[in-house]
């Protein structure tokens, strides 16, 4: 009976993600007809796609977008659950840790420097700025889990230093030179457009890398969830699996920041959502769940981002706190009704 | 046939680099249960937690089955020692038999998923600790003793060779505790488990230990069988009690005696007296007892909490001297109870003393 909800679920998820897919490169300011994604997938797989007439909309703008929304969402719900278990506190995330705002506070310092001395800005040195912020960030919420045992002030104190890098991040954005802060302002707010077939290969090999060392650990996350007495006792090497996990949690949610900016509430509703589908918290299957439901889950959010006020776009925040906000206030509320009876 | 399974070679414990316990050795075979006793934050839970490597060892060595077990890979370490420790868990989202499952680790692959030989031996664990009806249930959701008991099976499920446990049966009730320790039991004596663990219930660790090690003041005090450590003199000084006294041969603890001038004597015997000596001690009456032979099931309550015990040795019948002391103790007193109903040629003359009583007019009924 659970194995047939498990199939359902990831049946479900994929269906969702397919049509979510098909709808976003149609739709848009300027609308696609199946008949034209049509014949531009047959011009593709005559091996040359410049030839159909959706060519530069799709190709150039939507298909990229859309598998960054994919990809990104994916990698940023699989960041929170690794962060979840790791604090064993199911309101952690990349955002409210203030781990995303930590790489968006290096990244925009790499670009701003990168500008003022004329240094082209690769992808990897954008990702390794994002990583070493996202780092920084994360071990002073390790410094601060020493020192405070209730959960709900560590998120506080997350949020703090959030709110201390963003704080920086203005600062240093007021101070750069006029040009740069118009292409920084874009992305700090969060945003899945502009980035390139380029940035897309990168990403692909560092999330997948990442995703599938995270999938490998799903043995020792399982025996993690018993705590870190049993899951010693059973044979975990708690030091290195803590610091493995700290560093793929960084290097997911480092990738985000660095193409898309701090993108919030993904991180913790797309995991509790899949716990809530599948039934279950194993690590087997919530790892690729979550990959899933970020993916579906950002791609709708970005559908509405670009098209519920086009040709304006929002930011993908924006739309992500509207869904994503009500369940992390749905899971506090659970939670403590919970505790008290 | 006894082999050592673990032992300790001056062990050393404690936390950030000070030493609370130094010295240590123990030494459990294959079969044995052995329990420390102690009074609280003496360091049982420490020296625990430093033979299962959860908590850096100070110094010394762990031997688990003839091997230091600092030099054992921790897989090695899993599949002969598992854990029952006190830290409360919360997992989300897991049925009871997955978290015996759990227990499999050290046995499955690299993405952990269980064979079905695997779930046949949690399937038996689960049964093992009357735990099968609530494998299904949501862990969260179950009440302290059936998930001491689930964690129980979990650490089975590691078939282990030696069980840690850290006060076992804190939190549950008479019912469960008796149940945890009867499945303890079997697993010594029918899989011939080593096991050690900590207690605070003195009555059940004198029970079901098989050797008891006591820590007391930063040092292992005293260790020995059951006998040699439950004397009543002896408990009363390892928890450093001034107030009450711990009855040795009953293994339960009497509150202090009520001090003063006798002013109720209680004529009792055979179990009569208990109820009412223990009604006088929470009244805060000071009374005296008799006469009562020593081997009386009534003496050694009487003796704790009795101003004056009037005793006879066994078997004789009541002597003139233990009478006439009787006899002016009753006068002296305000009121004479007497719960005794059944008088022999032993203990015939105090029939006589309720007659005195009856007598004098202090006689009342109890």
């Amino acid at each position: 009976m659970k194995k047939t909800r498990y199939w359902a679920a990831f049946a479900l998820l994929l269906t969702l993600l397919a049509i979510l897919a098909v709808w976003s490169v149609c739709a848009g300011s300027v609308h696609v007809s199946a008949n034209a994604l049509s014949e531009l997938l047959a011009a593709a797989l005559s091996g040359n796609p410049q030839t159909a007439d959706a060519y530069p909309i799709i190709w150039v703008l939507r298909l990229p977008r859309l598998l960054a929304a994919v990809i990104l969402g994916g990698a940023l719900s699989v960041s929170g659950y690794l962060l979840q278990t790791f604090f064993g506190n199911p309101i952690a995330g990349p955002f409210v840790l203030g781990i995303s705002s930590g790489a968006k506070l290096a990244v925009s310092l790499a670009l701003i420097l990168t500008l003022r001395y004329g240094i082209p800005s690769g992808s990897l040195l954008l990702i390794a700025a994002a990583f070493a912020g996202a780092l920084l960030s994360t071990s002073f919420i390790l410094l601060l889990s020493r020192r405070v045992e209730r959960m709900s002030m560590l998120v506080v104190g997350g949020v703090m230093i959030g709110y201390i890098c963003s704080a920086i991040t203005d600062f240093v954005v007021t101070f750069a030179e006029d040009s740069n802060i118009v292409s920084l302002h874009n992305w700090a707010l969060g945003s899945f457009s502009g980035i390139s077939w380029e940035n897309l290969k990168v990403i692909t090999a560092v999330c997948s890398a990442a995703l599938l060392c995270a999938f490998l650990l799903s043995k020792p996350i399982g025996a993690y969830q018993l705590g870190e007495v049993y899951a010693r006792n059973m044979g975990v090497d708690i030091r290195r699996f803590r610091i493995t996990l700290i560093i793929l949690s960084s290097v997911l949610s480092a990738c985000v920041t660095a193409f898309a900016g701090p993108v919030s509430f993904v991180g913790i509703a797309v995991p509790h959502l899949m716990k809530s589908l599948l039934h279950t918290a194993k690590p087997l299957l919530l790892i690729p769940a979550c990959f899933l439901g970020g993916a579906v889950f950002c791609l709708f959010c970005d559908l509405i981002a670009r098209t519920a006020f086009a040709p304006t776009d929002l930011s993908i925040s924006t739309v992500t706190a509207v869904f994503g906000a009500p369940v992390v206030l749905y899971i506090l509320s659970s939670r403590h009704n919970r505790e008290e009876s | 046939m006894h082999e050592t399974y673990l032992h300790t070679d001056n062990l050393a414990v404690g936390y950030r680099g000070r030493p609370l316990i130094e010295h240590i050795n123990l030494r459990v075979r294959r079969g044995e249960l052995l329990t420390l006793i102690g009074p609280n934050g003496c360091g049982k839970s420490t020296i625990l937690k430093s033979l299962t490597g959860q908590l850096q060892k100070l110094g010394g060595v762990v031997y688990l089955d003839g091997r230091d077990m600092a030099a054992l890979a921790l897989r090695e370490t899993a599949v002969r020692l598992s854990v029952l420790m006190t830290e409360r868990i919360r997992p989300e989202r897991m049925t009871c038999a997955e978290v015996a499952a759990a227990g499999r680790y050290p046995y499955t692959g690299r993405l952990g998923i269980l064979s079905s030989s695997d779930w046949e031996k949690v399937n038996r664990a689960l049964q093992l600790v009357h735990a099968s009806e609530i494998a299904g249930q949501d862990f969260t959701c179950i009440s302290d003793g059936q998930r001491q008991r689930v964690l129980l099976a979990r650490a089975l499920c590691q078939e282990p060779e030696i069980l840690v446990l850290d006060e076992p049966t804190s939190f549950l009730d008479i019912r469960h505790k008796l149940e945890l320790l009867a499945i303890l039991k079997d697993l010594v004596r029918r899989q011939r488990l080593a096991v050690v663990m900590s207690l605070h219930e003195l009555d059940l660790a004198q029970k079901i230990s098989d050797y008891l090690v006591c820590i007391r003041q930063g040092m292992v005090d005293r260790c020995g069988t059951p006998e040699e450590i439950f004397t009543s003199e002896y408990i009363m000084q390892l928890y450093g009690t001034a107030r009450g006294s711990y009855n040795a041969a009953f293994g339960c603890l009497e509150l202090e005696a009520v001090r003063g001038t006798p002013e109720v004597f209680v004529i009792g015997g055979g179990g009569s007296g208990l109820a009412v000596y223990r009604r006088l001690q929470r009244e805060g009456i000071p009374f005296a007892a008799g006469v009562l032979h020593k081997n009386d099931l009534d003496y050694p309550t009487a003796q704790a909490l009795a101003t004056e015990v009037i005793t006879e040795q066994p078997f004789e019948p009541i002597s003139d001297v233990a009478f006439e002391q009787a006899a002016s103790l009753i006068r002296n007193c305000t009121q004479v109870l007497c719960p005794l109903r059944d008088f022999g040629a032993m203990n015939h003359r105090n029939q006589l003393l309720a007659e005195l009583a009856i007598q004098v007019g202090t006689l009342k009924e109890c």
